[in-house]
């Protein structure tokens, strides 16, 4: 690959980006989220989505022969393979037709001279062989007749890349967190697995959150962040810690930052104890944490590890248990209501779909929530018996957030699909303030906006925070995001809190907590 | 041009078709030997009397429930409570006030039960409201010839018992509202009663979405979740929305049988549905946004055209083309609506 980029509705996520993979290689990928590693894989494999939003720059050579790929079908006549991290297996069929789908060997009979190919039957024997021998190839143990429904999750990983492998012309594998699902017994497997497959001359790429594996089995390791490579590593020379210091740090950052440790008030506003959160892809499972009172905490970890099913637990959005107390006073969890009447507000990562009325006013989600919950902005006729909705006072407020928070928009009466990411993210802001929260969660605040409103909306809630007294739990996948607001950085992985540290800490740490690993055993 | 364009895209192509099409006919409808005071008096009483069952659609379409196809159910509270009323025997006005009395409760019951039913099918919520209509209907028809009715208006002549397919609204409440304050200009005749009975509902709703419930009702419609995220109870909404659209269907039935004279039972109420929807669609209403000019436009659009084309076409052609072009319309107007569902925002 020479000088890849790419860019996202004039969002550079890609930029200049150089590597070179020889045949038999294991090349290990790191990154944060969002680093670019999917969409320079996407970009690998021809994905419909880089054509759709103009194409990407640079050049990609394969066999020092330049290629575009127009379709991940070109890709694949190309030799190369993909495993996604969801499987795209048929759960009625067994291992080895999901092998050879739609590349079944056929026989011809009398119906298809008349009918034409269509009417093949298929080769049984030669399916099941050709089954096994991909089976081989990769080296596991699997049973070719085995119902994909009734596989364990490491089986079905198997199956993915037997199928991969079992086209001729296989040159290239692209792996994308294989081992996120699989247990460490099937993952070692699995990389066993790899090793053999390099050894016959298959390249792979390796992409996937585990440092550990990395050095077991990749020959090269290139980590990503923030659409570059930072970067190339000999596997056999360089260490977890190194990799996670990459990955996540900005030395230079870290220094121009200012550094300001606020005493923490020693009252605690809320606790949280053994929660548990039912929430598809951020399932937590035992999360135990103190807020202090006035406190600025994040929330940090790794995509998929439970970070954001914290506050959708906590606010009832999505099933769950555990215990939790504001002020001492016990919290019924999965009752919104309760959350918001006892003073809490929540800012979802789900803007367009949690957050806003899409269809409606500024001014009516800005003022919505507080109507509802507080009874604001209302006036009362017939002794309260008509609770009507106050025009005037509405305009007021949602006027004095479009100033406050420089909210670009036409009017107060704009509809809020009609307003950029960012500035749509500042009307969830305006109505979890409009509330006048005493705790208020955020989460992922600057997914999916600019530079600059990103700076706008962590601005606005450091303001919040510090003049205000309010204590506010935001969730980012941004580690740098974090510690330029935050007192306290808690890191979550796989469902529980696996350290919480002040923001001053090195990135390096917070990098080591997010791979699972305490210090120690980095060491 | 720029300005047409703007104006036909906020207006609505279909509607400004409908306009114009009966402005045509009224244009047409002297050089046929149609008098034109009679054919207004005629669309404004048909106006004021199924202006209250379009109605009936706000408040569903409001809270998310899409067009209520189930309609039938709240016309069956209203049957109930017309029926009882003629039962207990009293006359004149009284008899439509005790109607309406009588039908509240049944309204209110079947309402909760459907709005609960609804609940359980979110997404699909009109396929079943349909299906919820025609059953309740067949199921009534068995009930009316069971009930223990005895009033002689009411039941059949030769065995004493069950209820007439048709019975007459005269000496009880027929014309009620459209006699009260009835101008009479020569051919020309506006009956302010029903007109300002219409009104006064329209002001209820259109105040009752001016509230907080109001509010949260439209929310809920809007975004469901971010209703529920805001610590709204989603189901508690939809099912109020739901009791309020059958209350009203109850009142809009008995607005058109005093209009129309008569108390259709049986089959009566299968079909009734489909007008009310059709006309609040060409009001300019989508499957989740609808608002009381929606209501008043569509309504006149739809009865005019109901009006006007039996009598103009059959003068200039001779032939019944009526029945044909209210289908078309009516049941098109459906169709292109539930085809532009994902188009009209949501």
């Amino acid at each position: 690959m020479q000088s890849v980029s790419k860019e996202y509705n004039g969002n550079p996520v890609l930029k200049d980006v150089n590597f070179t993979l020889k045949e038999g290689e294991v090349l290990g990928l790191v990154g944060e989220n969002g680093a670019g590693k999917s969409t320079l894989m996407n970009i690998l494999f021809g994905m419909d989505v880089i054509r759709q939003t103009g194409g990407y720059g640079g050049r990609i050579l394969i066999d020092g022969k330049e290629v575009k790929f127009a379709s991940p079908l070109d890709a694949l006549k190309a030799g190369i393979g993909m495993v996604h991290q969801e499987f795209s297996l048929l759960p009625g069929f067994t291992a080895a037709e999901n092998i050879l789908l739609n590349r079944e060997p056929e026989n011809k009979s009398v119906i298809s001279l008349v009918f034409g190919q269509r009417a093949n039957t298929i080769d049984r024997k030669t399916l099941q062989k050709k089954a096994i021998d991909a089976i081989t190839k990769l080296g596991v143990s699997l049973d070719p007749d085995m119902l994909v429904s009734e596989m364990p999750v490491g089986h079905k990983q198997f199956t993915e890349i037997s199928r991969e492998i079992s086209k001729s012309s296989i040159r290239l594998l692209v792996l994308d967190e294989p081992t996120a699902v699989l247990s460490e017994k099937e993952a070692e497997m699995l990389l066993k697995a790899i090793k053999n497959l390099s050894a016959q001359g298959i390249s792979v790429i390796f992409i996937t959150h585990r440092l550990q594996e990395i050095l077991d089995v990749c020959n090269k390791v290139i980590v990503m962040r923030d659409g570059r490579i930072i970067n190339e590593l000999d596997a056999a020379k360089t260490s977890i810690q190194e990799m996670a210091k990459l990955m996540v740090g900005r030395e230079v950052a870290s220094s121009s930052r200012e550094k300001e440790e606020r005493k923490l008030s020693d009252s605690i506003i809320m606790s949280i104890r053994n929660l548990w959160v039912d929430m598809p892809g951020e399932t937590v499972k035992n999360v135990n944490l103190d807020v202090h009172k006035g406190e600025f905490l994040g929330i940090g970890g790794l995509a998929g590890q439970g970070k954001i099913g914290i506050p959708n637990g906590i606010m009832g959005l999505f099933p769950s248990g555990g215990s939790v107390t504001l002020n001492g006073k016990n919290i019924p969890l999965g009752d919104t209501r309760a959350c918001l009447d006892s003073s809490m507000a929540f800012v979802s990562e789900d803007r367009r779909g949690v957050g806003l009325l899409l269809d409606e006013s500024l001014e009516w989600n800005i003022a919505f929530p507080a109507m509802q919950i507080q009874n604001k902005f209302l006036k009362k006729y017939l002794g309260g018996l008509v609770k009507w909705r106050d025009q005037g006072a509405i305009e007021s407020v949602t006027k004095k957030y479009i100033q406050q928070l420089q909210i670009k928009c036409t009017s107060s009466k704009q509809k809020a699909k009609e307003l950029s990411g960012g500035n749509q993210q500042k009307i969830c802001l305006a109505k979890a303030f409009a509330l006048e929260p005493k705790l208020l969660f955020v989460s992922e605040p600057t997914r999916g906006i600019d530079v600059g409103a990103k700076a706008l909306v962590l601005q606005a809630l450091k303001q919040y925070n510090r003049e205000l007294g309010v204590t506010i739990v935001m969730v980012s996948s941004e580690l740098e995001e974090l510690r330029q607001c935050c007192d306290r950085i808690a890191i979550v992985t796989d469902g529980a809190i696996s350290g919480i540290l002040p923001a001053s800490t090195p990135s390096e740490e917070f990098g080591i907590l997010m791979v699972g690993k305490s210090m120690k055993e980095a060491k | 041009m720029e300005k047409v364009k703007s104006f036909i895209s906020s207006f609505g192509l279909p509607r400004l078709i409908i306009a114009g099409f009966l402005l045509l006919l009224f244009i047409i409808a002297p050089f046929v030997g149609i008098r034109v005071g009679a054919s207004i008096s005629d669309t404004l009483a048909r106006f004021g009397m199924n202006s209250i069952m379009v109605l009936a659609m706000v408040p569903m379409i409001h809270s998310g429930c899409g067009l209520n196809f189930g309609l039938p159910l709240g016309i069956i509270s209203g049957l109930l409570g017309a029926t009882l009323s003629i039962e207990t025997g009293v006359t004149g006005p009284l008899s439509f006030l005790l109607a309406i009395l009588y039908s509240t409760p049944f309204a209110i019951i079947l309402g909760w039960g459907y709005g609960k039913l609804l609940n359980r099918v979110k997404g699909s919520e009109m396929m079943i409201a349909t299906y919820v209509g025609f059953s309740s209907v067949a199921f009534m028809s068995i009930m009316w010839l069971i009930l223990p009715y005895s009033s002689p208006t009411m039941v059949w002549g030769y065995s004493g018992s069950g209820l007439r397919t048709t019975i007459s609204t005269d000496g009880f409440y027929s014309q009620i509202l459209h006699n009260f304050l009835c101008l009479r200009i020569g051919s020309l005749e506006i009956s302010l009663g029903e007109i300002l009975f219409f009104a006064l509902f329209a002001f209820i709703i259109w105040a009752f979405l001016h509230t907080k419930t109001g509010t949260a009702m439209t929310a809920v419609g809007s975004n469901p979740i971010f209703a529920r995220a805001s610590g709204i109870s989603v189901d508690k909404q939809r099912t109020l929305s739901v009791i309020m659209s059958t209350w009203l269907g109850a009142l809009g039935i008995l607005c058109y049988q005093q209009g129309y004279g008569f108390i259709q039972l049986y089959q009566g109420p299968m079909y009734m549905a489909m007008p009310a929807v059709s006309a609040i669609l060409i009001g300019g209403a989508s499957v989740n946004k609808a608002s009381i000019p929606n209501v008043i436009i569509g309504t006149i659009l739809y009865q005019g055209i109901v009006t006007m084309t039996p009598s103009v076409m059959n003068n200039l052609i001779h032939t019944d083309m009526s029945e044909v072009l209210r289908i078309i319309v009516s049941n098109g107007m459906i169709l292109y609506a539930l085809t532009r569902k994902s188009g009209a925002s949501r």
